[in-house]
């Protein structure tokens, strides 16, 4: 199916129209709404990297999944965290393998010019995320994750490899990608990200579905789900959602839900069954206390 | 494409007007996606020109309002709607055609038919909103035609037509129209009547209702826009952001906004504080930086690596003005306090009006989002004789009761418009502090040139203590990036 759909599009783009995103990623499981659609086929043609806000578990790590199965890349992925640096980042040299060899070819007077070159070669370099999707011959999707973890500091290291696709080694010289990743950053707003990373990508906010998708979306991870229990959810979680709870209920957490009916035989939603199962969809016992208490269960 | 340009650069001038700051680069962007996108399907086009535009989630609002009147749905009078434009005179006639439209609202609702809802708003801005004379926005009112039509009455009937689908009346109180009765609500199967999800169904209803004000807004923007020519329409007529909305004047909603670009702000503003402690700590070598630097000298370690000191989370202070003549103000301040606490090791909230308080555990304790303000309505513990503020005896106060909170790592941020009262504002009070703290940092919701006028004091201070104007989210976003780094 991806081979197919290789051929059939240029060789830079991964798709041809928004409708075909749309359909692409359906095939393999991800329900994108048009805004998400729209903006990923734009990542794709302007050749810019997508970076995505939203709140956590509206999908925006799985959208870097999904593009990478429905255009059959490799997906190359950096989780970011606190002090995550450009030796784990970007590259790193091979100081025991570089040690090795300068051992290994002893003091020889002629022969330390040839090593010096050598040992500073492609061989001794350890690539890690970043280099790798810019240096991969295979289509790749790059998933920088949860990128305000990170220090502000990595975001510079970024800065290169976004607007440029290419790595500067200073013993090598520059490397420049081959073939152009598809890139996705993506952030919870735990912190201001630099003007100058921002200005470097297509900005993409994911919200949490409206009702039709978010019962499509169920329906297709829960199959068994009656089509009424799937619509009461969607109703039940929306209004969880307006509360102004700590941490509201992702889609995430409502498929989990879903699921718990489903094994508890549930046909029909009612306060016991909700009281008894509230600790699936709320994760704070101060958000459960509130919601019971304003929906009278 | 050549009447399409000016129309971007109009646009893209506009969102800059609105606090969007959108380069040319961003621009160019805009273009590219119209080539690649087309103009056919308007609400592709909305979110491609988003995602070229936009920096951040919290302009989308000023974004949608603004592309409205820039790339608008349709020209004039929308086709297959009927010409009445002028209102009636007579009352009697008038609330007959709110009531008709009212009518209609109600089947909308019940049905959840979207394309209905937003024929209905066109009609209602054609059949309720002209103004009888020209305003300088236009001829078109949106407040007028929700004043007459008040689509909130339209909720009971909503209601009503659904229990009758439920029970299995078709058609519902006499407007029999097309629908089986078919509410979007119970496709799945027969509804049963007391279904627990359906206890949501006024709130539904009550949320789609806001959202029908907010089409028929959309709708007279258009038709103004029409009017009086999208670049006016743009400059009078669109809320700004809630980033740009000063602090005292905040409504709920936008408070709620504004939590959401507090809350990261008070992340880059806590490592920023920090940033100033990271050096390299003396004498522990770093095994794996050495290994790597020796490389370079053949494997001997020439030049060894320390290990650098993790970055540091220093102690805040809070010292926060609560008097009434800041209420606005302070709510931003509880939003602040809030925001801040998490990111600091050690975090102690003062409020005053003239004495000071300890508020720290109230503050943590809250779940964040909560509304303090009335937590601190009781001003009791902060007030002494009377209620006005005195800057001048709350410092005295607070050197003389919890100076031992402030210490060589602390970070002292004050928050208030330091006017006094005209009573005595104590300057060597603050000068204790700012000998025993590391930075003290006063924000302050007045402009510059207020400072110093009538019973302010913020001139002296100023002297003392890095004094910032801080009105509104903007340039708190502004005063995190001049932080020292």
């Amino acid at each position: 199916m991806s081979d197919n759909r290789r051929v059939t599009s240029t060789a830079s783009t991964r798709f041809t129209s928004v409708d075909e995103v749309c359909r692409a990623l359906a095939d393999v499981g991800y329900l994108a709404s048009d805004a998400i659609a729209t903006t990923a086929f734009l990542a794709d043609r302007l050749g810019k990297p997508l970076l995505v806000e939203g709140p956590a578990g509206v999908g925006k790590t799985e959208l870097a999944k999904a593009v990478a199965a429905a255009t059959g890349s490799r997906l190359i992925r950096l989780q970011c965290y606190e002090g995550v640096d450009e030796a784990r980042a970007l590259y790193e040299w091979n100081h025991a393998k570089q040690l090795l060899r300068i051992t290994a070819q002893g003091d020889g007077d002629g022969q330390w010019d040839a090593l010096r070159h050598d040992i500073f070669s492609e061989e001794f370099l350890l690539a890690r995320p970043l280099l790798q999707a810019v240096r991969s011959t295979d289509p790749v999707v790059l998933l920088v994750d949860e990128l305000d973890k990170a220090d502000v500091e990595i975001e510079g290291l970024l800065l290169e490899i976004l607007g440029d696709f290419q790595v500067t080694v200073p013993e090598l010289g520059t490397i420049s990608a081959t073939q152009r990743p598809f890139v996705v950053l993506t952030s919870n707003a735990t912190r201001e990200l630099s003007e100058a990373l921002r200005r470097r990508c297509l900005f993409l906010h994911i919200d949490y579905p409206d009702a039709d998708l978010e019962q499509q979306i169920i329906r297709q991870h829960v199959p068994d789900l009656d089509a009424t229990l799937a619509e009461s959810v969607v109703r039940l979680v929306g209004r969880l959602r307006d509360l102004r709870l700590r941490k509201s209920p992702s889609v995430a957490e409502t498929v989990d839900w879903a699921r718990t009916l489903i094994a508890l035989g549930a046909t029909e939603l009612d306060e016991a069954v909700i009281r008894d199962n509230l600790g699936v969809l709320l994760k704070h016992q101060d958000d459960i206390l509130r919601a019971t208490k304003t929906l009278n269960l | 494409m050549s009447t399409l340009e000016p129309r971007l650069v109009g646009f893209a001038t506009a969102l800059r007007r609105h606090g969007v700051v959108a380069g040319t680069s961003d621009l160019v962007d805009a273009g590219a996606v119209i080539q690649v996108l087309g103009m056919a399907d308007r609400g592709r086009l909305r979110e491609g020109l988003a995602a070229a535009l936009l920096r951040r989630s919290g302009q989308r609002q000023v974004y949608d309002d603004l592309f409205d009147i820039w790339f608008p749905a349709a020209l004039g009078r929308r086709t297959g709607l009927v010409p009445g434009t002028e209102l009636p005179a007579d009352p009697a006639q008038r609330r007959a055609r709110a009531a008709a439209l009212r009518a209609d609202l109600a089947r909308a609702l019940a049905d959840h038919d979207e394309r209905a809802l937003a024929d209905l708003a066109a009609r209602v801005v054609a059949e309720l909103g002209h103004l009888p004379n020209d305003s300088t926005v236009g001829s078109w009112s949106s407040a007028q035609a929700l004043d007459i039509l008040s689509p909130q009455l339209a909720i009971a009937a909503a209601l009503a037509r659904l229990q009758d689908a439920a029970d299995g009346i078709p058609g519902g109180s006499g407007d029999g129209s097309g629908g089986s009765g078919g509410s979007g609500a119970g496709t799945g199967g027969p509804p049963s009547g007391g279904r627990f999800a359906d206890r949501f169904t006024r709130d539904e209803l009550r949320a789609a209702v806001a959202a029908f004000r907010r089409r028929v807004e959309v709708e007279t923007r258009r038709r103004n826009a029409e009017a009086r020519g999208a670049e006016r329409i743009s400059r009078y007529a669109v809320r700004p952001p809630a980033e740009q909305t000063p602090f005292l004047l905040a409504s709920a909603t936008e408070v709620e906004e504004l939590r959401r670009t507090i809350a990261p702000m008070a992340k880059k503003l806590a490592t920023r504080m920090a940033a100033r402690r990271r050096r390299a700590r003396r004498g522990e070598i770093d095994i794996r930086k050495t290994l790597r630097r020796s490389m370079s000298t053949g494997g001997v370690p020439v030049r060894p690596a320390l290990k650098s000191r993790a970055p540091h989370r220093p102690d805040l202070v809070l010292l926060c003005d609560l008097s009434s003549s800041v209420a606005g103000f302070s709510r931003f301040t509880i939003l602040l306090m809030q925001a801040m606490s998490g990111q600091f090791r050690r975090v102690r909230v003062f409020g005053f009006v003239n004495v000071c308080d300890e508020l720290t555990d109230t503050v943590l304790s809250a779940p964040p989002g909560s509304d303090l303000s009335s937590a601190f309505d009781d001003t009791a513990r902060m007030t002494r004789w009377h209620r006005n503020s005195d800057y001048g005896s709350a410092l005295l106060d607070f050197t003389d009761r919890y100076l031992e909170a402030v210490g060589p790592r602390t970070t002292v941020l004050i928050l208030g418009d330091a006017r006094s009262n005209n009573t005595d504002p104590h300057v060597e009070a603050l000068r204790v502090v700012v000998e025993r703290a590391r930075q003290v940092v006063f924000l302050n919701p007045e402009p510059p040139r207020q400072w110093g006028t009538g019973d302010s004091v913020a001139h002296l201070y100023g002297e003392v203590v890095d004094m910032h104007e801080c009105a509104n989210a903007k340039q708190l976003r502004e005063f995190v990036g001049r932080l020292p780094v």
